[in-house]
């Protein structure tokens, strides 16, 4: 027998059906926003406010609030995309396809914001825009590797076969991630170190990190909210023609 | 027929058919010196500068070179409808399609090693480096047909995917650049280049064993 409950592999199932999870996206969306604007209140307030000024950098490390969730973001959903990629090819779930399709602008633009606060926060550190240093470069050939995922999407007709293509290239990208990061941080580095990973005790206050934290999961919440946003309009385009959402379209008219 | 004996005539076809038709094949490679050549013409002829930019102008060229000539992996195949027969044989599509990389390298590929004097020449790379271009040029040029290969077998059925592999292939080049661009850097100051050679050739192994499985998938798809 299966080890997993009935109850669990029956969630499953009704969520492979496309009216079925649209229904629960629409049930889970606003208690996601709910959350995702307390956090998000919770997060800024102790950021820009409680948390105490920087020593060295003054008040412009404050960027980093939106700076470094938004680059955990890109390569999260990176991963995330793989994942959902390899499960569309093994078991062939119409759902994992479109989540990673909705995922990939949501992930570039995540990328594009971690990029340009970055810059902002150059400015005034470095004294100049833009730096070749090995974190800002891996970043932005990241936001090439999602924009190829988009462009490849867009140009096959076909978009079961155009998701397939897809999730071969989250696949091979995932797997080419972490070669791109160490080559291009041995090419050259200038970034300053990672603060809130290090071993043992973070380098960073506890004021300042709290309210980074509670940033890094309300930027989560946030893509949840806009990935199942963007997967239902993705499900009505694909089955435009079919019945649930003439009835659909039918109930909100 | 055995699966190596298969491998084989893959190989031997893809030879014969591009000796057939040799024009295509001087393509890559002419392309190569032109964008070379293109270099001194827009950054100005001073000796010590196009010294320094050697290495990373050699590499960015060929890298170029090969991104053009990626196009020619599948597509007449596609076309005329040999590629379906590559995927009804008995035969494991993985293996197949390892033998067409290896050919698509020998044809576009290892030219490149004949030109390379001739563009170190005009760029005035050091003596000294002259080997280790060689040498990172016959490990990172099959890498660079190996990438591409999935690439191109994602697009091979759009009829305008040029702009698109290159928007897709370009990025996954970046560490065989740097590395490749850096060990003729090293070596041209006399430096030891162990580390970078080694790395290319892992990546080339790797790359050997893991990117016909993708390539064959997405070559299914492009199919279908």
């Amino acid at each position: 027998m299966s080890v997993i409950p009935a109850a669990v592999s029956r969630f499953f199932h009704r969520t492979a059906s496309s009216p079925h999870f649209y229904a629960l996206a629409d049930r889970f969306i606003p208690w996601l926003t709910a959350i995702f604007i307390l956090l998000l209140a919770a997060g800024l307030y102790g950021g820009l406010y409680l948390a105490p000024t920087d020593y060295q950098q003054g008040d412009s490390y404050r960027i980093i609030y939106i700076h470094v969730p938004a680059a955990w973001m890109s390569l999260f959903i990176y991963v995330l995309m793989a994942i959902m990629g390899a499960i569309a090819l093994v078991w062939h779930m119409k759902m994992a396809e479109v989540m990673l399709v909705a995922s990939a602008p949501i992930g570039a633009g995540f990328t594009f914001i971690a990029l340009v606060t970055g810059s902002l926060w150059g400015k005034p550190m470095w004294g100049t825009w833009w730096v070749w240093d090995a974190r800002l470069t891996s970043e932005l050939i990241l936001l090439f590797l999602y924009l190829g995922v988009i462009s490849l999407y867009g140009a096959i007709e076909d978009k079961r076969a155009a998701a397939r293509a897809v999730s071969i290239l989250a696949l091979v990208g995932v797997v080419n991630i972490p070669i791109i990061h160490y080559s291009v941080q041995w090419w050259n580095t200038l970034h300053q170190g990672p603060t809130v990973s290090k071993m043992g005790k973070p380098s960073i206050h506890v004021e300042m990190l709290v309210p980074l934290l509670l940033m890094a999961v309300a930027f989560k919440f946030y893509y949840l909210i806009a990935a199942l946003q963007a997967a239902k309009l993705e499900l009505l385009k694909r089955e435009a023609s079919s019945q649930w959402v003439k009835t659909l379209l039918e109930k909100q008219a | 027929m055995t699966l190596t004996a298969a491998f084989f005539a893959i190989i031997r076809r893809d030879l014969l058919l591009a000796f057939r038709r040799r024009a295509e094949m001087a393509n890559p490679l002419f392309f190569f010196v032109l964008i070379v050549t293109l270099f001194p013409l827009a950054v100005g002829a001073q000796p010590q500068l196009l010294q320094t930019m050697a290495p990373g102008v050699i590499w960015v060229s060929a890298l170029l070179a090969a991104l053009l000539s990626l196009d020619s992996l599948f597509r007449s195949d596609f076309e005329d409808g040999s590629l379906e027969q590559m995927l009804l044989s008995p035969h494991s599509l993985s293996v197949l399609v390892l033998g067409k990389i290896i050919a698509h390298w020998l044809v576009t590929g290892l030219p490149l090693l004949l030109v390379a004097p001739l563009l170190a020449l005009f760029l005035g790379l050091p003596e000294q480096a002259m080997g280790t271009l060689w040498l990172t040029l016959i490990l990172a040029t099959p890498l660079l047909s190996l990438i591409g290969a999935i690439g191109v077998a994602l697009t091979v059925g759009l009829r305008r995917g040029g702009m698109i592999l290159s928007l897709l292939v370009l990025p996954l080049y970046v560490p065989v650049l740097i590395f490749a661009s850096n060990a003729v850097d090293r070596a041209a100051s006399g430096l030891p280049v162990g580390a970078q050679l080694n790395i290319l050739l892992a990546m080339l192994l790797a790359a050997l064993v893991l990117v016909p499985l993708p390539t064959s998938a997405a070559l299914k798809m492009s199919v279908n």
